[in-house]
């Protein structure tokens, strides 16, 4: 066991906080930048100089300055309560994630576990804001989002299930510690994606569960602006609204560092012990994940999106039945070797 | 609250209002849907909203020559095709003879145009279905159309080009040139957009089997343009009723055959549209080719209009379909009667016909794979 950095509790709880706020400001500039390169075009460019590095950070603040409207038939506390609930479980979920060697919020034992279970209060949130709204659109997005995300997660949990077999632990801090080395051919470091064949299936589901789990295009239907205006968040505006992207953003990072964690050896150096240390490993650490979010982004910039029964049918006919028969070969496979 | 079960628990229907504020109804209209769920029970359009009395001005306004800018904001995305309609109607009435220059240069406008209002309506259909990015890679080639047709017009979405008899001014010097060029680079964007949209796996589940309309459903509703030739009817006014110098061009006309699933699906509509693009082209170049090089484009523009009484009906095939223009004449100045027949609104009279049952995804689907433009529908 690595050990931990000694770090009084402000610390821990400002440290995740810290992370997600700035990664948020980069990533929505970021999006718009690899949205630009995509379409070629250039994105934004004005605001501070610099390819409009600024540009996340003016929006924030002229969202800050509009004006809170609530309609006047919601259930008002509802509305108001339903975007800070969805950003809390996201945030609470990042506890058990270890950035680097040095740091985890809360090194638990059952880390994937209390994951998986907090960031269900997300699909709470969304039908929360949803039925409160009192508006037609919202509550199709909510009904869509809470039946999107129920499913998906049965997929996520069978792949997440299946890393868990071959690691035997729970604690992610574990988990990643399991994948130190290079060892796999005699270069390739211990990640469990090298480890076992059907742990790259698993990972394919996983990150087709993920992309539907964080709602981002070919899945993004409780939200998809041209069918349903804008789902749940229809009747949102100004900080609240910044709320939810906030918590959009902060799940699609908490999702790919996951799949960092249980996929890509977390914050081990690809070059075994060379750039290696706490804060060489939160760099590799955020860099896989960050790798993610990047895909994430290049598919919603290509792709067009699925209809709502054939996201049911990916999920219930193709990737639940492939999951569990995959779960079961992953156990065979670690059996057998 | 919004309630959905009822006091007896029995499913009760929701009716939703998409419109006329709707990111994909193109423009301002209104669907009043009757849902079950997800499922459309019941579509009601009501139109209305961008109606400019384009016929009582045509009535009021004491020269035809001055109706040609009002059928520029009758069909926006194509207001070549539609001042092409309405010229040709009172040519044939005042039985004039062009010079050939005017005949090509319009040939070959009318044809651009058509590539750029099918640009941007399967722009916004994938756009509509979720893609973003095709509808700007689309655009880019639109803009240089647009490019175009303002150093020949001045404008770039509402010309007012096409005269009665002729041209408003010649084109510049390097118009051949400029067509030709963009002929030559556009062509490869069409197999970039076949890679991208019209084959993409997601797109074709999307739109196949989605609002399919059987070629006698059709025909019934009087659908024209890639509407009816989605369905598999080999209909072109450029080749059934020729009119300018159409009859001298080779083309084809691609007709849907149920490639990705029923014909007559949203898949067919938009692929007609695709292949309809590699169309013009061939037609543009044959008329860049024959087209003469010198030649007064206002010769034959008659100083004043002095129409003889009587009526005349000229349709011609705009992007969208059958555009008819019925101009009646009582030796007055103005027109006593100008109607237009608009394949928009043909089209949108569809809508419920082909609808009902879908999902709330598939009603986005249709609406875009009809491509209305609001303004020619409310006119």
């Amino acid at each position: 066991m690595t050990t931990l950095l000694n770090i009084p509790l402000v610390i821990h709880l400002a440290l995740p906080l810290t992370i997600i706020l700035v990664y948020a400001l980069v990533a929505i500039w970021g999006e718009r930048k690899v949205a630009g390169f995509i379409q070629d075009r250039l994105g934004p460019m004005r605001v501070g100089g610099w390819h409009g590095w600024a540009q996340s950070i003016a929006d924030l603040l002229k969202l800050i300055q509009k004006e809170d409207i609530i309609p006047a038939n919601s259930s008002r506390f509802l509305f108001k309560f339903a975007p800070f609930m969805m950003f809390a479980a996201s945030y609470a979920a990042f506890a058990v994630i270890p950035f680097s060697s040095g740091y985890i919020g809360s090194n638990i034992n059952i880390g994937v576990f209390y994951l998986l279970a907090v960031t269900s209060v997300l699909t709470l949130s969304i039908i929360m804001a949803a039925w409160a709204s009192n508006n037609k659109w919202s509550l199709l997005g909510g009904m869509r989002s809470a039946a999107q995300m129920v499913s998906y997660e049965i997929p996520t949990i069978a792949t997440v299930l299946t890393v868990i077999v071959v690691s035997g632990s729970l604690n992610l801090m574990t988990v990643t510690e399991m994948q130190s080395g290079n060892d796999i051919l005699g270069f390739l470091p211990n990640w469990f994606i090298f480890q076992n064949p059907f742990l790259i299936v698993a990972f394919v589901i996983f990150f087709i569960s993920i992309l539907a789990e964080s709602h981002r295009v070919p899945f993004d239907l409780p939200e998809s602006e041209s069918e349903l205006v804008a789902g749940y968040q229809t009747e949102y505006s100004g900080m609240r609204w910044a709320m939810f992207m906030l918590a959009e953003y902060a799940d699609m990072l908490l999702l790919s560092l996951l799949g960092a964690v249980l996929f890509f050896g977390g914050w081990n150096s690809p070059f075994g012990d060379f750039m290696s240390g706490p804060l060489w490993g939160f760099f590799w650490f955020m860099l896989k994940g960050l790798l993610l979010v990047f895909v994430m982004m290049w598919i919603r910039w290509t792709l067009p999106r699925y209809r709502v029964d054939q996201l049911m049918h990916i999920c219930w006919s193709i990737l639940i039945p492939l999951s569990f028969i995959n779960l079961i070969l992953v156990a065979l496979w670690e059996l057998i070797f | 609250m919004i309630e959905l079960i009822s006091d007896t628990g029995e499913r009760r229907e929701m009716t939703i209002n998409m419109g006329p504020q709707h990111p994909s109804t193109h423009g301002v209209l209104r669907l009043e849907l009757v849902l079950d769920g997800e499922i459309i029970k019941k579509v009601k359009p009501h139109i209305g909203y961008l109606h400019r009395c384009f016929e009582k001005y045509a009535e009021e306004v004491g020269d035809y020559a001055k109706v040609i800018p009002y059928t520029d904001r009758m069909d926006y995305v194509s207001a070549m095709n539609q001042e092409h309609g309405y010229v040709l109607a009172l040519e044939r009435m005042l039985e004039l003879e062009l010079p050939e220059r005017v005949e090509h240069i319009r040939v070959i406008v009318a044809e651009m145009q058509r590539i750029a209002s099918h640009l941007l309506g399967i722009g916004a259909f994938g756009l509509d279905l979720g893609a973003f990015s095709p509808f700007l890679y689309l655009f880019t080639e639109r803009e240089k159309i647009l490019d175009i047709f303002e150093k020949i017009s001045g404008a770039r979405l509402l010309y007012n080009y096409m005269a009665v008899g002729g041209l408003m001014r010649d084109v510049h010097p390097e118009f051949k040139t400029d067509v030709a060029e963009f002929v030559k680079t556009f062509r490869p964007k069409i197999k970039e957009l076949d890679d991208l949209l019209s084959y993409n796996r997601i797109f074709i589940k999307r739109t196949a089997n989605v609002g399919v309309l059987p070629v006698e459903v059709a025909l019934n509703y009087a659908a024209s343009g890639p509407v009816l030739r989605g369905s598999g009817m080999k209909w072109d006014l450029r080749r059934n009723d020729p009119y300018s110098i159409y009859d001298r061009f080779e083309f084809d006309i691609p007709v849907g055959e149920g490639e990705m699933g029923t014909l007559g699906d949203c898949w067919d509509r938009y692929i007609v549209r695709v292949r309809e693009m590699e169309q013009s082209l061939r037609i543009i170049e044959q008329a860049l080719d024959s087209m003469p090089d010198e030649g007064d484009v206002m010769q034959a523009i008659p100083k004043r209009i002095r129409m003889k009484e009587g009526e005349v009906y000229v349709r011609t095939e705009s992007p969208r379909g059958e555009l008819g223009y019925f101009i009646a004449s009582n030796n007055s100045a103005s027109p006593h009667r100008v109607k237009a027949r608009a394949p928009s609104f043909v089209h949108l009279c569809l809508l419920p016909a082909i609808s009902k049952g879908s999902l709330i995804a598939d009603m986005v689907a249709i609406v875009g794979s009809i491509d209305i433009v609001l303004g020619e529908v409310d006119r």
